[in-house]
């Protein structure tokens, strides 16, 4: 499973053009990470991608860190 | 200039005067095209007329759900969509003292609301790709408002608006998002105008004539093209001088 957190950070630091040891589970994407609101669209639209999953616009809505990511997708991914 | 080889355009409403004229001028410069429209016979006549590169998805702009189909189909039998082309509109007109709650929301509903889930339907796959031009087609009444047309007028001024905001919200990725405003353009519609209603229009035109199609067309062309990037949030009024904004 450690290998989804591993998969959402590198998603992160791609998009978001971050250092890698910033993006920590804590971190928040807009406050913490320099994210606008529409990266943070384009972030939940690369996650659906990335994992094969939907994420309904209300649980996008609570996803604002790092962590909140890896949790989502650990308890929704199909793999 | 101005070449669209490769691009793929939805245009709603395609089955009108002004919507075919658009539809045939996109695909004249090398895009993909699917009509959309309530008309399913009149679109299939059109994209014969075109022959290669034309699919038809007919849809009703005041259900919400098929908008959404209209904008996934669309998408899988052009492979993308670049170009999005908010045409469809209807009137239902009536001094405001005698206009009943169905005039006014039945035009909301198409003309504004049925545009708004279309763009944002759209939106995603032109923020992946970081391209996409949304043209909104609204009127020259949205601007001066019309005795008679408070529910079209309304519904063509929130177009404006709407078109503005997102044109701020879309612009860093690519995304465009202007209006093209005709004025008395030579449709159906204005066929069915008197002798006398025609002079009295015309009156109020410096040009002296009344617009065509294709006049229309060629904003939508300019505005949908590579050259037009830097351009957004725009109206683009293409009315003979009629209105000077």
């Amino acid at each position: 499973m450690s290998d989804i957190a591993e998969r959402v950070k590198k998603i992160v630091v791609e998009h978001l053009g971050v250092e890698a040891a910033q993006v920590k589970e804590d971190a928040k994407f807009i406050d913490d990470l320099g994210a606008d609101s529409l990266d943070t669209v384009e972030l939940v639209m690369a996650f659906e991608e990335e994992f094969g999953i939907e994420i309904p616009d209300d649980a996008a809505e609570k996803i604002q860190t790092v962590g909140d990511a890896i949790g989502f997708i650990k308890g929704n991914a199909k793999s | 200039m101005f070449d669209l080889s490769g691009k793929a355009a939805l245009v709603t409403g395609a089955s009108g005067g002004i919507g075919g004229a658009i539809a045939k001028a996109l695909h004249k410069q090398g895009a993909i095209v699917t009509l959309s429209g309530t008309r399913a016979d009149a679109l299939e006549q059109l994209k014969a007329a075109l022959g290669e590169r034309a699919h038809v998805v007919a849809a009703k702009m005041d259900d919400a759900a098929d908008i959404d189909r209209l904008a996934k189909e669309a998408e899988a039998a052009m492979g993308k969509l670049d170009i999005l082309v908010n045409n469809a509109g209807i009137t239902r007109d009536n001094i405001s003292m005698r206009m009943k709650d169905e005039e006014w929301e039945k035009v909301l509903q198409v003309n504004l609301t049925g545009t708004f889930r279309l763009t944002r339907a759209a939106m995603r796959g032109m923020m992946k790709r970081r391209f996409g031009r949304v043209i909104n087609i609204t009127s020259i009444v949205g601007v001066t408002g019309n005795p008679g047309q408070a529910n079209y007028a309304a519904a063509k001024a929130g177009l404006i608006g709407m078109s503005k905001s997102l044109a701020q919200e879309l612009a860093s990725r690519g995304i465009t998002v202007n209006c093209v405003a005709p004025g008395f353009i030579a449709t159906p519609m204005t066929d069915a105008l008197t002798d006398d209603q025609k002079k009295a229009i015309l009156g109020r035109v410096p040009a002296d004539r009344l617009g065509t199609p294709e006049e229309i067309a060629s904003g939508v062309v300019y505005l949908a093209s590579d050259e037009a990037g830097y351009v957004t949030g725009q109206t683009l009024h293409i009315n003979g001088g009629m209105a000077m904004i």
